[in-house]
């Protein structure tokens, strides 16, 4: 693993198509084999499908599990001694929970990877942070439901972490006022969950009709637009309504999830969300699982390098997307963009926001 | 009662019993007229369930029931039947309520709760025929009932009834049966069941390709038609190696030709990843022994066995997973086959031999022996049950 040790030191969007490709032939041909070796439920999936690990197969060789399997069991790649976190997906009653397994390797890559990739995107400095949620959701750390663990993970890009939903939910006005006053002038970072934001925050000032000048804030949000898609809210429209309510100029949307913290995909100033050194993405076709080609939409296979205590590096996701172009992005990051075209019908209601009910 | 949860699609819980003769010649001209009206109902290939709910109630159909039916002359109705019919077939209620029917009994029917066309289509043709006053002693005893988990429901109609009969598998037999019913009642259930096929290896060589088109043509209809989802749809295809010679692969050439014609299949984005979920859940438990996975697209999966599991109900697929073992003889078969068993389903193996291994051998399971292409079709024995018998009343005399 010491070759994956290298990029952890270089830019997180500084390999091309080229280096990638021998970069990936060597990495995921270990991580299959340490999942191989320390978790038999991966063996018996390599076995039935007779996969060759040792030839270092090319990316797009590799098997994928549906991401589902975390919810039917309890996929450990390390002894249960070794694990220091456990991360859920936040289900709903009558929802069966993704559980993945952390050792503290897994954990703290990936939160290092995660600040890699956000500061490359947002910029290098510790911003003063609103989190658009409620203090409530990180209260349990013992078990991290997604929500929480996003929380977590991205208030370290922040200082002075404040609140701005209080534990009912409800948006905390004199609260935000007070933070943005303290602040002036600065750069603020507000971090929340698509949905949440646009429910709790968005609705919330329109209703009261109050505006706040953030126009020198970054909106981040990440969680998935399913719930916005019924009212016919996509990622543009998401944008300018924010705009509307607070001046908010940067809106930077990721897309992850619970199986893969940490390697997420960002959404870059032109718009376009990205793969980084320690992430890809394969779009396949649903009814043979072909390679995609750009501009063709398919199921979204996510790669990570990042996984060790579990066999997560390679997921076969329920949404829909599309290639946009490698290397090829004009704001010059190397790596695949592509974009979000929506969940597959009838699927299990996944993502972090998406099973949040309303009350 | 509460009446905002449930709604009467024809008639009230107010109906008349006054038992009928099976196959009496009021319920036979009833559906045979019905049969006609639903077939003049629907656009062609529209909804090829209702069709063949036409083409099972004509006439000549029900007669030649009737003849394997003993002492028509000498039983009636048992009185008011009650059906609660499973949700995920849109026309099993029909079936449910024309056994009623031809058994000479009055009907509580309770249809899906899911809103499908067909349920409108047959309930509107129904009350139409009712409205002809010959009918008359049928719309008294009839009634279509839509509601919700209610058991307050349930108890009440469960009580009035003089047989039960439950669809939709052993969750819904599990819950209906809290409410319970008069002590004379007597009750058809239709539990989970597990159904299988048998194909010789030489008949498959052997035949022209014509006739392995209509093999495959007959297996997609028993399958992928209800995305495998019914009781009677085989899941495991058992080889019977009565073919020694190398060269042909008979169950590639089978595969392949039930690939071609699953072309058409709506194979949507979800069912692949389901299916490809089983088949990760299936191996990474490591329940089932495995030996290899022959794979067309995503459309079709042939899994096949290293060794038969005891229980060979647990090999189960959607859209297009099946599961597929060798054995050398028929009676090899024997210590599988448990009460979960179904259907058997056979092509170029003699059916008399199928017969004989389930009569001689004391099986608990295998109900149905049925060639490839009629898996679904419903009819008056069912499940084990000889239906009509079951909800009649025989007088004897001496």
């Amino acid at each position: 693993m010491e070759r994956r040790y290298q990029l952890f030191n270089e830019k997180a969007f500084s390999l091309d198509k080229q280096g990638k490709r021998e970069y990936y032939r060597d990495i995921l041909s270990q991580l299959c084999a340490k999942h191989y070796e320390g978790c038999p439920e991966y063996k018996r999936f390599i076995d039935a499908i007779g996969f060759d690990y040792e030839a270092k197969p090319d990316i797009e060789d590799y098997p994928f599990i549906p991401v589902r399997m975390f919810k039917e069991l309890e996929l450990l790649s390390v002894p249960k001694e070794q694990v220091v976190k456990i991360m859920t997906s936040s289900g709903t009653t009558g929802q069966q929970v993704s559980k993945i397994f952390l050792d503290k390797i897994t954990s703290v890559n990936q939160s290092k990877i995660l600040m890699k990739i956000t500061t490359d995107m947002l910029g290098g400095q510790r911003f003063p942070m609103l989190v658009i949620d409620s203090k409530n959701v990180i209260k349990d750390r013992k078990m991290f439901s997604a929500r929480g663990a996003g929380i977590l993970g991205f208030s370290m890009l922040g200082r002075d972490t404040t609140y701005a939903l209080d534990e009912n939910m409800k948006l905390d006005i004199e609260t935000i006022k007070a933070f943005l006053e303290k602040h002036k002038g600065e750069t603020i970072l507000m971090f929340g969950f698509t949905f949440i934001i646009w429910e709790h925050f968005y609705k919330e000032l329109l209703k009261q009709g109050e505006t706040l000048d953030i126009s020198k804030g970054i909106l981040l949000h990440g969680g998935g637009f399913k719930k916005l898609i019924e009212e016919a809210v996509d990622n543009e429209t998401y944008k300018e309504k924010l705009r509307q309510v607070c001046g908010v100029e940067r809106v930077c949307n990721y897309y992850g999830m619970v199986e893969q913290t940490g390697s997420i995909y960002m959404e870059c100033e032109c718009g376009r969300l990205h793969t980084s050194n320690f992430s890809d993405i394969i779009i396949r076709n649903p009814r043979d699982f072909s390679v995609c080609k750009s501009g063709e939409q398919g199921l979204i296979q996510l790669v990570s390098t990042l996984p060790d205590s579990y066999p997560g590096y390679s997921i076969l996701s329920e949404d829909i997307g599309e290639l946009i172009g490698e290397d090829d992005c004009p704001c010059k990051r190397y790596g695949k963009t592509f974009k979000i075209i929506g969940r597959i019908k009838k699927a299990e209601v996944r993502g972090c926001s998406d099973t949040y009910e309303k009350r | 009662m509460r009446s905002d949860s449930v709604q009467w699609l024809l008639g009230t819980d107010n109906v008349v019993i006054c038992p009928m003769k099976p196959y009496s010649d009021l319920a036979v001209e009833f559906l045979d007229e019905l049969s006609s009206l639903l077939r003049k109902s629907v656009k062609p290939g529209e909804y090829p369930d209702i069709i063949s709910l036409a083409f099972w109630c004509r006439k000549g159909n029900v007669l030649k029931l009737k003849e394997r039916t003993l002492d028509v002359d000498s039983s009636l109705g048992k009185g008011l039947v009650f059906h609660i019919t499973p949700s995920n077939v849109p026309v099993n209620f029909a079936f449910s309520f024309f056994f009623g029917l031809l058994s000479g009994n009055s009907n509580i029917v309770r249809v899906p709760s899911k809103d499908y066309p067909q349920t409108d289509i047959i309930c509107g043709a129904i009350a139409k025929m009712l409205e002809n006053e010959k009918y008359n002693k049928i719309k008294v005893g009839t009634a279509f009932v839509k509601y919700g988990h209610d058991q307050v429901i349930t108890d009440r109609l469960s009580l009035m009834a003089d047989a039960r009969v439950i669809w939709g598998g052993d969750e819904s037999i599990k819950n209906i049966r809290k409410s319970p019913l008069k002590s004379k009642a007597t009750e058809i259930v239709f539990a989970d069941r597990y159904s299988f096929g048998v194909i010789s290896e030489a008949a498959v060589v052997n035949a022209s390709d014509e006739e392995i088109r209509s093999l495959a043509h007959s297996f997609y209809n028993d399958t992928y038609l209800m995305d495998q989802n019914a009781c009677s749809t085989p899941h495991l295809i058992l080889w019977l190696k009565d073919f020694k010679r190398d060269g042909i692969d008979p169950r590639k050439r089978f595969w392949q030709a039930v690939y071609e014609e699953a072309g058409h299949y709506d194979l949507e984005p979800i069912k692949a990843v389901d299916k490809f979920t089983d088949y990760c859940n299936m191996v990474m438990k490591g329940n089932v022994s495995i030996s290899y996975t022959n794979k067309w697209d995503n459309l079709l999966y042939a899994i096949g066995l290293e060794e038969m599991t005891t229980d060979i109900t647990v090999m189960r697929g959607r859209f297009g997973m099946f599961y597929e073992a060798g054995i050398e003889e028929l009676n090899q078969l024997v210590p599988y086959i448990n009460s979960k068993v179904q259907t058997a389903m056979y092509y170029g193996v003699d059916k008399e031999a199928l017969k004989s291994m389930v009569l001689d051998n004391g099986l608990t399971g295998i109900d149905r022996i049925v060639p490839f292409g009629k898996a679904l079709d419903i009819g008056v024995f069912w499940d084990g049950y000889d239906i009509i018998g079951q909800l009649s009343r025989r007088i004897s005399f001496e």
